[in-house]
């Protein structure tokens, strides 16, 4: 039986450009250049090789997003997944991660599954809680933060480096697992996989698609709320010497002046 | 009074600094109920005690240490259902995030993740949050359920602050997903002796222009002189020069000591967002035009083979 595996992919505004809020206090996606989250390509690759690996494997990506977050799952395409979804609805303007992780349990379901990889965290909202959500969402196991995965009969196992200890986790299939950026360098997309993917399937789906009330997500959904967002001032000039020879020293002073030495 | 639940982080007993710092930012908005779980766990009772639980809640099994994730959740969820706190406040690491995530769906309730500071508000606590690489600063309320929120370490001062800390036993029965993820092995990191890097006071990082995992040895000399831990930037990381357990980043640790020295650093935005929030920035490059110069208080253009050396002497002569 074909091993479905699901990759959830976040298109969001380029880090390098110079991200802000927009009016309603969401994060602006207009101004900015968006992209595929550098973090989950390292979950399309993994998806990659463990379907290269399988007998019969199909690999979907998923994306929750505006129009343009088409671009994100095209470049997945590229890299070689078989086919995609896009769950696009106005009323989703403003969803947080309580209400993301609804929809991508809700879309996960609609798709069929026996394995879902996401990135660690999102580049933008960095609060990586998703994978561990949609796990709680779908009551499968989560298998997360791994730097190593693999699949085998039915069993996903892989390596959780933490704070204090590293770990060996390991759970059967249907799991939802997430990936760092120490997995395994991503591949780019060849000239073949950029043409490939012009043709492949890109499923549109919205709320009622999913069975999911326009209330239950969006701003209006939101179980948070921002209430101010401030730029931080810029920092104030400090002092900037040309080291002649007595750079550490000067340093040094700096340093017992702030009472560090 | 309203209680505060406050998620303890313990190795065999041993509070973790930033639990300690969760009692302070606790206290602002209620009593603090500290919940201790797995092995060891009545022993913290002590330090909470001292800065500031009135309760502590422990319970120890077997499964904290054999599973992943759920039990913690399964634990905490029971901690609430007990007390009805006014917040739920979890350390911000990997792991405390997702068992935070997971409480607050079960509750109903929303989540703040990585504060960086927390202030009582009239409907309900408010919280700071550092974003877009340090960019901005928001403040954010959770609007619905019991607040959960996860703060990062270094957000507030440890201070003593006496009180009962009586150790009671919490009941929990674990859920079917308790035992879904099971952990096979374990292999603790070896001690480098040097403070952990998100909780340190200072922390002194090296990057590209270090140019070799050997060389780190001057980095590791300035810290060890400054009683500091070692960060790594992503490209000493990638090089395969330090452990990826110190990369200071986007996609490793974010660190806000009081002071932090970057060297051979240029300061890409992936780095930034790792460090921004320091309170005092000074760097060492030899490019008068690296990025890192426009965040830093003091800065020296040289060549760090020579200045940080140098620097290491200064501390040690002046430390005696």
């Amino acid at each position: 039986m074909s091993l479905r595996i699901v990759v959830t992919v976040k298109y969001v505004p380029d880090a390098t450009g110079d991200r802000h809020f927009a009016d309603d206090l969401t994060v602006d996606r207009d101004d900015v250049d968006g992209l595929l989250s550098e973090l989950d390509e390292y979950a399309v690759e993994q998806a990659l090789q463990i379907a290269e690996n399988a007998d019969d494997a199909e690999v979907t990506v998923l994306t929750v997003g505006p129009e343009d977050a088409k671009d994100a799952l095209r470049k997945a395409l590229s890299m070689g997944a078989d086919k995609a979804i896009h769950v696009e609805d106005d009323d989703l303007h403003g969803t947080d991660a309580i209400g993301t992780s609804l929809v991508l349990a809700k879309a996960i379901e609609k798709a069929g599954y026996d394995l879902v990889i996401s990135g660690m965290a999102s580049t933008d909202g960095t609060m990586g809680v998703v994978p561990a959500l949609v796990a709680e969402r779908l009551g499968v196991p989560q298998v997360t933060l791994l730097s190593e995965v693999s699949v085998e009969d039915g069993v996903v196992t892989g390596r959780r480096d933490g704070d204090a200890a590293s770990e060996q986790l390991q759970a059967q299939l249907p799991a939802i697992v997430s990936v760092t950026d120490q997995s395994g360098e991503a591949r780019y997309p060849s000239f073949k996989g950029i043409m490939a993917a012009k043709k492949k399937p890109v499923e549109s789906w919205d709320l009622s698609d999913l069975d999911i009330e326009a209330e239950e997500v969006g701003l209006d959904g939101a179980f948070t709320k921002v209430e101010t967002a401030t730029e931080r001032p810029a920092r104030t000039a400090g002092t900037i010497v040309k080291d002649e020879g007595e750079g550490g020293k000067q340093l040094a002073e700096f340093l017992a002046g702030q009472k560090f030495i | 009074m309203a209680e505060v639940l406050v998620y303890v982080d313990h190795v065999d007993g041993a509070v973790r600094k930033p639990t300690l710092e969760l009692l302070t930012l606790a206290r602002r908005l209620g009593e603090p109920v500290a919940v201790a779980l797995g092995n060891g766990a009545a022993d913290t009772a002590a330090a909470l005690a001292e800065h500031g639980a009135v309760k502590v809640l422990t319970h120890d099994a077997s499964e904290y240490a054999d599973y992943l994730v759920v039990p913690k959740v399964d634990a905490l969820q029971a901690a609430h259902e007990a007390v009805s706190p006014a917040a739920v406040l979890v350390p911000s690491s990997a792991e405390g995030k997702e068992i935070a995530a997971r409480l607050a769906l079960r509750i109903g309730s929303g989540i703040i993740t990585d504060a960086v500071d927390l202030e009582a508000g009239d409907e309900g606590p408010v919280a700071t949050q550092s974003v877009f690489a340090a960019s901005y600063s928001t403040k954010t309320r959770v609007i619905k359920g019991t607040p959960v929120i996860t703060v990062k370490p270094n957000s507030a001062a440890v201070e003593a602050a006496p009180a009962a800390g009586a150790v009671e036993a919490l009941s929990v029965s674990f859920s079917a997903q308790a035992t879904g993820t099971k952990v096979t092995g374990r292999t603790p990191r070896e001690s480098t002796g040097r403070p952990e890097l998100t909780e340190a006071a200072i922390v002194v990082s090296g990057g590209r222009g270090v140019n070799g995992a050997d060389n780190f040895a001057i980095i590791e000399a300035l810290a060890d002189s400054l009683g500091a831990a070692v960060g790594a930037s992503r490209a000493a990381v990638d090089a395969g020069w330090y452990p990826h357990t110190n990369q200071v980043g986007q996609t490793g640790k974010s660190v806000s000591p009081q002071l932090y020295i970057a060297n051979g650093i240029s300061g890409a935005i992936q780095h930034r967002a790792g460090m921004q929030t320091s309170k005092t920035i000074v760097a060492v490059n030899k490019d008068a035009e690296a990025p890192i110069f426009e965040l830093v208080d003091f800065g020296v253009v040289g060549d760090l083979f020579d200045v940080v050396p140098q620097l290491t002497d200064e501390v040690k002569a002046r430390k005696g």
